[in-house]
């Protein structure tokens, strides 16, 4: 199955014979105060190096949130969509929990964005997916609903069949426009947590095929050594199915461990990105040895 | 093992989350004549004061936190009826919920771990809390404290319902109310009219200790 999000020039096929898609999170306020501040004052200027250090380390889609509170998110969003576009051709992801930002993000979009998200919810799903019809986007989905996050993997499997039911039946979607979030969780509060994203990740890939993509540095959080957690976490979600992720696409050990993984499971034929890579690297210091 | 040793073991091994021998430690104390107090105030919470303190230097981390909170939850199961029949005040009454619209609760269940870790008495009333619920269960409980939690931009506004529906009962003055979750910002906090914020679970136990101590101070002058 193959979601595609571009933007005016750039196409990138999400899907699980397709290397792992990594989609850059940095562009987000959440416990960035400095960034917040700047935000607040309507000083975007943060983000050309948020956008710049990113793509240097081979992001492939940025996830863009102006999630400050007391500011005019949808205006913000919107602003921050076009800036982004301005300075490079990467499809964006369109993260946010208000749906006049939503809105704002993808009126000003060029080309077919990813919209981050909705969940379970009935009414959260009738506000968000006609609006992801009508601009022609794909959706992350969430399998939470009103009353809890699912601790098991059943429930999030018949919750992940409601949501593929109700945007493919309901609201006219395709069924490879919808990607799932497993919903992967800190395992330093709860030993148990991530063997359930991996359990869910293996049914939604058997059952629905479905491309999936996580907030993949929940998973270290509040644990040391942060950066190697993430960087096993990730290619060991990739052999059960997962094909994307909202990751940190600054640290080159995480990315590079992606890389690899795409490489050992068949989807970097002959290793030819891997060597490019490499070769990159070698012309990358040569320039900088005096 | 002398009531010094005893104090000092229960200490140790809290520290280090391992609630069987802090839950038998305790019972040893209790049979060897150390009081119910003593066991809380001179070894339990000084313990968890020092994990709060560890993990605000980065020394500990959130799964030493979590386990070092229920070694002491379950040595507290035990003594909190022998406290409560000898009327020992509790450090303070602690309700918490995680907002209407909201259904986060990893930071909130942090916070209570804590929060009972210091020895207060803690009532969570869980995710997708309403207003009228919190309403309710303050006249119920009396806490000296209500704690909002959200996760998203979207239900922070219910910060400002809550406290509305507080106001409207008549009750908002005799309540502190904190706020957090990963959002919030102290200036949001102060713009919806909350008396507080913490960024965690250690900076909600100091914060809500001081306001009760101020407040405690206001009521005996």
């Amino acid at each position: 199955m193959h979601t595609r999000l571009s933007s005016a020039s750039k196409e990138v096929t999400i899907g699980d014979d397709q290397p792992f898609c990594i989609i850059g999170e940095r562009i987000n306020p959440t416990g960035r105060r400095l960034f917040q501040e700047q935000l607040r004052a309507g000083d975007l200027s943060a983000i050309e190096r948020d956008v710049a250090a990113q793509v240097a380390q081979g992001a492939m889609v940025l996830d863009i949130n102006m999630g400050v509170p007391l500011t005019d998110e949808p205006a913000l969003l919107r602003r921050a969509v076009k800036l982004v576009q301005s300075i490079t051709d990467l499809p964006i992801c369109i993260d946010s929990s208000v749906v006049e930002a939503l809105e704002a993000g993808l009126s000003v979009y060029e080309g077919r964005a990813l919209v981050n998200s909705i969940t379970a919810e009935d009414d959260r799903m009738a506000e968000i997916l006609p609006m992801v019809k009508h601009y022609n986007a794909a959706v992350i989905a969430l399998p939470n609903d009103h009353d809890e996050i699912p601790m098991e993997a059943d429930k999030r499997l018949v919750l992940t069949k409601k949501i593929l039911d109700t945007a493919v039946d309901k609201y006219g979607l395709a069924v490879e426009d919808i990607i799932i979030d497993p919903l992967a969780m800190p395992i330093g509060a709860d030993p148990n947590i991530v063997n359930v994203a991996y359990e869910t990740i293996h049914r939604i890939h058997d059952e629905y095929g479905a491309n999936m993509t996580v907030g993949a540095s929940n998973v270290s959080f509040g644990m040391p050594g942060r950066q190697t957690i993430n960087a096993t976490f990730l290619p060991m979600a990739m052999t059960v199915g997962l094909t994307s992720a909202i990751m940190d696409a600054r640290t080159p050990q995480i990315v590079e461990a992606v890389k690899a993984a795409d490489l050992l499971l068949g989807h970097d034929e002959w290793g030819m990105a891997w060597i490019a890579a490499h070769r990159a690297r070698q012309v990358a210091e040569k320039a900088s040895t005096p | 093992m002398t009531p010094e040793e005893l104090l000092q073991t229960l200490y140790d091994e809290t520290l280090q989350g391992n609630a069987p021998t802090v839950l038998a430690l305790t019972q040893q104390g209790l049979d060897i004549g150390l009081t119910p107090e003593s066991l809380l105030f001179d070894s339990l919470i000084p313990s968890l004061e020092e994990v709060g303190a560890r993990f605000e230097r980065g020394d500990f981390f959130v799964p030493e936190m979590l386990i070092a909170g229920r070694a002491m939850s379950g040595a507290l199961a035990l003594l909190r009826p022998l406290l409560a029949e000898t009327g020992v005040q509790s450090v303070g009454t602690f309700v918490m919920g995680t907002v209407k619209g909201d259904v986060h609760d990893i930071g909130k269940n942090l916070v209570n771990i804590m929060l009972e870790g210091a020895g207060f008495h803690v009532i969570d009333l869980g995710v997708q809390v309403p207003p009228e619920k919190f309403v309710e269960a303050i006249n119920e409980y009396k806490p000296d404290i209500v704690g909002f939690s959200a996760f998203l931009t979207t239900t922070m506004p219910m910060f400002k319902a809550n406290i509305n529906a507080l106001e409207k009962a008549g009750i908002r003055d005799s309540v502190v109310v904190m706020v957090g979750g990963a959002p919030v910002t102290q200036e949001y906090a102060d713009a919806v009219g909350a008396d507080a914020y913490a960024a965690d679970a250690s900076a909600t136990v100091k914060k809500a200790k001081d306001l009760i101590a101020k407040k405690r101070a206001a009521v005996s002058v």
